[in-house]
């Protein structure tokens, strides 16, 4: 009874077509939004937001990115971080070297570079799929990062190849506090968010989707294969370049090029599968689940008692084992576990 | 000369290299051509394999040749355990699906490892010496290890029984039909479980000597788990369904890698061995997208 | 399935909110926290060192703590990740009273906390790694390289290698391989090395290993081919034990390899068996028996308090690095507490002045039980390093022994110099005005 779509007419084009076509995920998303931008604000501690928020809708940006990829176009890969690091490290130098360049302008152009890097590493895609494609992908995983570590152009010459993330400031406002950076965050990933969620259902999302089912039959049907892949990999770039550049300016500020490492590409990964491919709820449902389960499970043990030797490793042991644990229970992710609470809702609380 | 014969150094210690990849890239192909499942844990499974030798030989003081037999039925143990826990509750679903599994089993055994364990890095000793062979330092000046010597014999064995195992015994008949087709196969009255059981129980045997070599290699600790990103660019250039690909394509990076890394690497400021195998084997798959020896997939609309 | 899912939770649950009710600490403490990592790559070099930091904090309590005040800690696991270090320095700072010193024992997680700890106004020491240019304490209140940077100790190497071939001239046109970690870490010491190259006229090869490192016969193939006359290890985690190994497999002498102090671990040479006796590395601290360690022995491990499951490794490289971590921040709260008051809770800013302020010379070396442990310390707003000097041992086969019986110490003045140049360079492109705090 709550939630049913039944009785609300669509009477023009322009209302058909809107992103939320219900009016309850509407207000849904409305108030979700009321509550990110005003309520958290107001009680959040310091620590939630650099501890927790912060990361969470970077690596939710960042999950949305890959999940372009992965979860619609259907094609794998493994070298997410890289594509966050050429984001960071580009915004960095537009920065540094344009002067007066607005920062906000730095994370765009510093996405578009991600997204030509995409293009060029999703060239292979065009030939090679699944798991080979995964594991060519770690090729760009590791080639951009042995790239920053090596030019010291990219890094102002530092003698190390450590980058200290500019000042970040809007038309003279300075964000400073973990608060202010975490409203400056859930903007830009707000944004880009229901950017990527009208993208989806337009004519490139579908063409995405199409060559995902099946690339020959997409072909067939008059899709161009190799525009809706390098697309794919071109926006899922984008969004990861743009997560890559807030994680440094936003979140650890100053960074090595290793703080894009195969692990994080992996969390990220993890993120999209647990969290749902295909959804962008999923995505942040995933991020949410994958940063905050090892703060949970590590206060959780930590006060077992046990002696921190013992402990770490149980941590971990957990941590494996629920991931085993939901793919079976859920193989589609938590974001099907939502569809379905739906769907239970759309009769509850007269099943019959 | 000179020259030639250092090329020949560089190639000869590519090639020996390259063996060392392949013992762990068997264990990815055995999985894989069983069961389709790209099983993420293999550099888990030798680290928890070469650790729990050294525990054991350690924790009851008994020796090596005791320990090794007691390893090999943990390892086949954990492996039938993997089977029953994580696999049959997932048969049917989508590749990617079981990928993540065995990334999930990754950090459930790599805590188990260091929880059993602890956490100390430890020697172990073979008692293979590895150090250069004398005569062909004498007549070549050559250094090759006599090592590297075993363990390319002790994996030529490998494989010469897998590919035995796969095309002449009727478990290979077995597992080469659950891999062509699960329903397919099951309809025909081929227990499945017990198939895959076998195949993880195998594959933990792999992980044990390629966690024994490697270990003894790099002393056994944690790291050992890295190894398995030296593999994947093996098996993605030998295809991930052919054993022999795995040799092959192991003494093809190794090789090319050492050669670029020595020939390459000083003009461009080096260390490019970390991307170069990758970068070689995505060259390679874009004339033959299923790998040197991988099956040809045929799809149909 | 579901059942058992739900019960799962709910025990949690019930887990987690005893939990939090029951973690409040008692006025009276000092509260430490303690970002370690016990598990993943790096642990054993983890598990020693922080063993160390609370066995000495354990040593302090039972003599009475700092002044009556005892110290109490909480411990988070980062994993080694930096990410998962913030979050973990995020969540311990401000618990039980506030955090007034961190230590995170990992580059990455330093970085990433860089920026934190001048807001929080919470000192942070990185012994032996990190930013070398912290050591200006006008630009980097709140970083304390402390006793030697890695640019000190790519100094004390050279320095080193130059007393051994007979004099700093001798080096001229010899060949000197710096084989490193190729990451932020191994290229750090690169500008020191240079101006050395530059100055004394030996030949520099920088060949670099890829992360992890556990396969090197392409590099040693071509030191090999070099023919150096030292080479340098700048190395970490397991890329160590395979380069002696693969030193021995290719016939170079280890006596010739001088490796950096992370290098220089039971952790490092025992997994590299016989193949790695011989061979030397920098250290901060003079291994051997001292009476801190005995106490130690005696008070917490007799006590059954002790950290380490493993008692053979009391007094081994790492844990001697964690007791001196330990020491160091105990001198600084004392040192603070003489100035802010006797026998109270300093704070983040007290603790930071007692840090700029310290002073542990022979004397007060002699009554802590660790004369000659490590090198006499004295920092000031200038120096946050208060040292710089670096000492050389070597692995017999069984343990490792000290080779120079006082301490080395590279061109002070040129490093000091190059700290100048690169903080002052860090403080333009942040916008900050260099300046001592005064008092």
């Amino acid at each position: 009874m709550i939630y049913r779509e039944a009785g609300q007419y669509k009477t023009t084009y322009l209302n058909d077509s809107q992103i939320f076509p219900i009016a309850q995920d509407r207000v849904a998303v409305a108030l979700l939004l009321v509550v990110a931008f005003v309520a958290i604000p107001l009680f959040a501690t310091p620590y939630i937001f650099s501890g927790i928020l912060i990361p969470f809708l970077i690596l939710a940006l960042a999950t949305l990115g890959l999940n372009i990829l992965t979860g619609y176009a259907g094609q794998i890969s493994l070298g997410t971080a890289a594509f966050m690091a050429v984001g960071a490290f580009a915004s960095y130098n537009f920065m540094l070297r344009v002067p007066g360049m607005p920062v906000l302008l730095a994370f765009v152009l510093g996405g578009i570079c991600a997204a030509l890097v995409g293009i060029l590493f999703g060239l292979p895609s065009l030939r090679i799929r699944g798991f080979y494609l995964a594991a060519s992908t770690l090729a760009t995983q590791f080639f951009v990062v042995w790239c920053l570590t090596k030019v010291p152009w990219f890094t102002n010459n530092s003698s190390s190849g450590v980058i200290t993330a500019q000042q970040v400031e809007i038309l003279g406002f300075k964000f400073e506090t973990p608060q202010q950076k975490y409203l400056l965050v859930l903007a830009v990933v707000a944004v880009m968010a229901l950017l990527a969620k009208n993208m989806v259902r337009s004519t490139v999302g579908r063409s995405w989707m199409a060559v995902r089912d099946m690339d020959v039959a997409a072909e067939v049907i008059g899709f161009r294969i190799m525009k809706s892949k390098l697309t794919a990999f071109a926006v899922s770039s984008f969004y990861c370049g743009v997560a890559g550049a807030l994680y440094a300016f936003c979140y650890l500020g100053t960074v090595e090029p290793e703080a894009y490492n195969l692990d994080l590409s992996f969390r990220i990964l993890f993120m999209v599968i647990i969290g749902g491919l295909g959804s962008i709820l999923g995505s942040f449902l995933g991020a949410g689940f994958i940063v905050l389960l090892p703060i949970f499970l590590s206060v959780v043990v930590h006060y077992t008692g046990l002696p921190n030797s013992v402990t770490s490793n149980l941590e971990l042991m957990v941590f494996g084992a629920l991931i085993i644990f939901f793919l079976i229970v859920e193989p589609h992710g938590l974001a099907r576990l939502w569809q379905i609470g739906k769907e239970k809702l759309r009769l509850w609380p007269f099943p019959h | 000369m000179e020259i030639f014969l250092r090329f020949l150094e560089v190639l000869i210690s590519g090639l020996l290299s390259g063996v060392m990849y392949s013992l762990v890239a068997l264990g990815f192909v055995l999985i894989y051509k069983a069961s389709g499942v790209f099983n993420f844990a293999q550099g888990a499974m030798v680290f928890f394999a070469a650790l729990t030798t050294v525990g054991v030989t350690e924790k009851f003081g008994v020796p090596l040749w005791v320990a090794i037999p007691i390893a090999i039925v943990i390892m086949a143990l954990l492996g039938l355990a993997i089977e029953k826990f994580v696999l049959r509750p997932l048969v049917n679903q989508p590749d990617i699906t079981l990928f993540m599994a065995t990334i999930g089993l990754t950090f459930f055994i790599e805590g188990l490892a260091q929880l059993v364990w602890g956490s100390t890095v430890r020697p172990l000793e073979l008692g293979i010496p590895d150090v250069p062979i004398e005569w062909l330092l004498d007549k070549a000046g050559m250094f090759i290890s006599f090592f590297d010597l075993v363990a390319a014999g002790i994996c030529a064995v490998l494989v010469t029984a897998l590919v035995l195992l796969f095309n002449k015994t009727k478990i290979g008949r077995a597992l080469r039909a659950v891999a062509d087709d699960h329903q397919a196969a099951l309809s025909v009255g081929i227990p499945l479980h017990h198939v895959w059981g076998i195949v993880w129980a195998v594959a933990g045997f792999i992980a044990l000597v390629a966690g024994l070599l490697w270990g003894s290699r790099n002393g056994v600790q944690f790291a050992l788990t890295f190894v398995a990103l030296k593999a994947l660019p093996v098996l993605i250039l030998g295809g991930f369904t052919s054993v022999p690909g795995a040799i092959v394509g192991g003494l093809i990076i190794g090789a090319t890698e050492k050669l670029a890394e020595v020939y390459i690497g000083p003009l461009v400021g080096g260390g490019i061995e970390g991307w170069f195998p990758y970068v070689l084997a995505l060259l390679f798959l874009l004339v033959r997208p299923e790998g040197l020896f991988g099956e040809k997939i045929i799809r149909r609309i | 399935m579901k059942f058992r899912f739900t019960r799962l939770l709910a025990i949690t649950a019930v887990a987690a909110s005893t939990a939090l009710t029951g973690s409040l600490a008692a006025a009276q403490e000092q509260y430490l926290p303690l970002l370690s990592y016990r598990v993943g790559p790096y642990a054993a070099g983890g598990s020693g060192f922080f063993g160390g930091m609370i066995d000495y904090f354990n040593l302090v309590n039972a003599n009475g703590g700092i002044n009556g005040v005892k110290l109490s800690w909480e411990e988070c696991e980062t994993e080694y990740n930096a990410s998962r270090g913030v979050e973990c320095y995020e969540r311990l700072k401000s618990k039980n009273g506030g955090a007034s010193v961190v230590e995170p024992l990992g580059t990455g997680i330093a970085y990433g906390i860089l920026d934190r700890v001048a807001t929080d106004k919470i000192p942070m020491t990185t012994l032996g790694y990190g930013r070398s240019d912290a050591a200006n304490g006008a630009v980097f209140p709140y970083v304390y390289p402390l006793i030697t940077s890695y640019w000190s100790q790519a100094a004390g190497m050279i320095k080193y290698l130059g007393d051994k071939a007979g004099g700093m001239d001798k080096l001229k046109g010899k060949k000197i391989v710096h084989l490193y970690h190729d990451s932020a870490f191994g290229k750090e010491p690169l500008p020191v090395l240079e101006a050395y190259e530059k100055s004394l006229g030996f030949t520099l090869i920088k060949i670099p290993v890829p992360h992890p490192g556990n396969e090197q016969n392409s590099q040693w193939l071509q030191i090999r081919q070099a023919n150096p006359d030292y080479v340098i290890l700048w190395g970490w985690g397991v890329m160590n034990a395979v380069a002696v190994k693969t030193a021995a497999r290719v016939g170079f002498p280890r006596e010739k390899m001088l490796g950096v102090w992370w290098a220089g671990s039971e952790e490092d040479t025992i997994p590299a068996g016989d193949a790695a006796k011989g061979y030397s590395t920098m250290t901060f601290n003079t291994p051997g028996n001292y009476p801190v360690i005995d106490d130690i022995r005696k008070k917490v491990y007799g006590a059954g308090k002790g950290n380490l499951s493993d008692k053979d490794r009391i007094g081994s490289v790492y844990h001697m690095r964690g007791i001196t971590a330990g020491i160091i921040w105990v001198e600084a709260m004392r040192n603070a507490q003489a100035k802010y008051g006797k026998g109270k809770v300093m704070t983040g800013e007290q603790v930071r002045w007692g840090l700029e302020n310290l002073n542990i010379d022979e004397t007060r070396q002699k009554a802590l039980g660790v004369l000659n442990m490590f090198p006499t310390i004295k920092t000031s707003c200038q120096d946050h390093e208060g040292s710089g000097a670096t000492k050389v041992q070597v692995w017999d086969g069984k343990a490792w022994k000290a080779v120079t019986p006082s301490w080395v110490m590279g061109d002070r003045a040129m490093i000091q110099k190059m700290v100048a140049e690169s903080s002052a360079k860090y403080a333009a492109e942040k916008k900050i005005t260099a300046a001592c705090a005064a008092g």
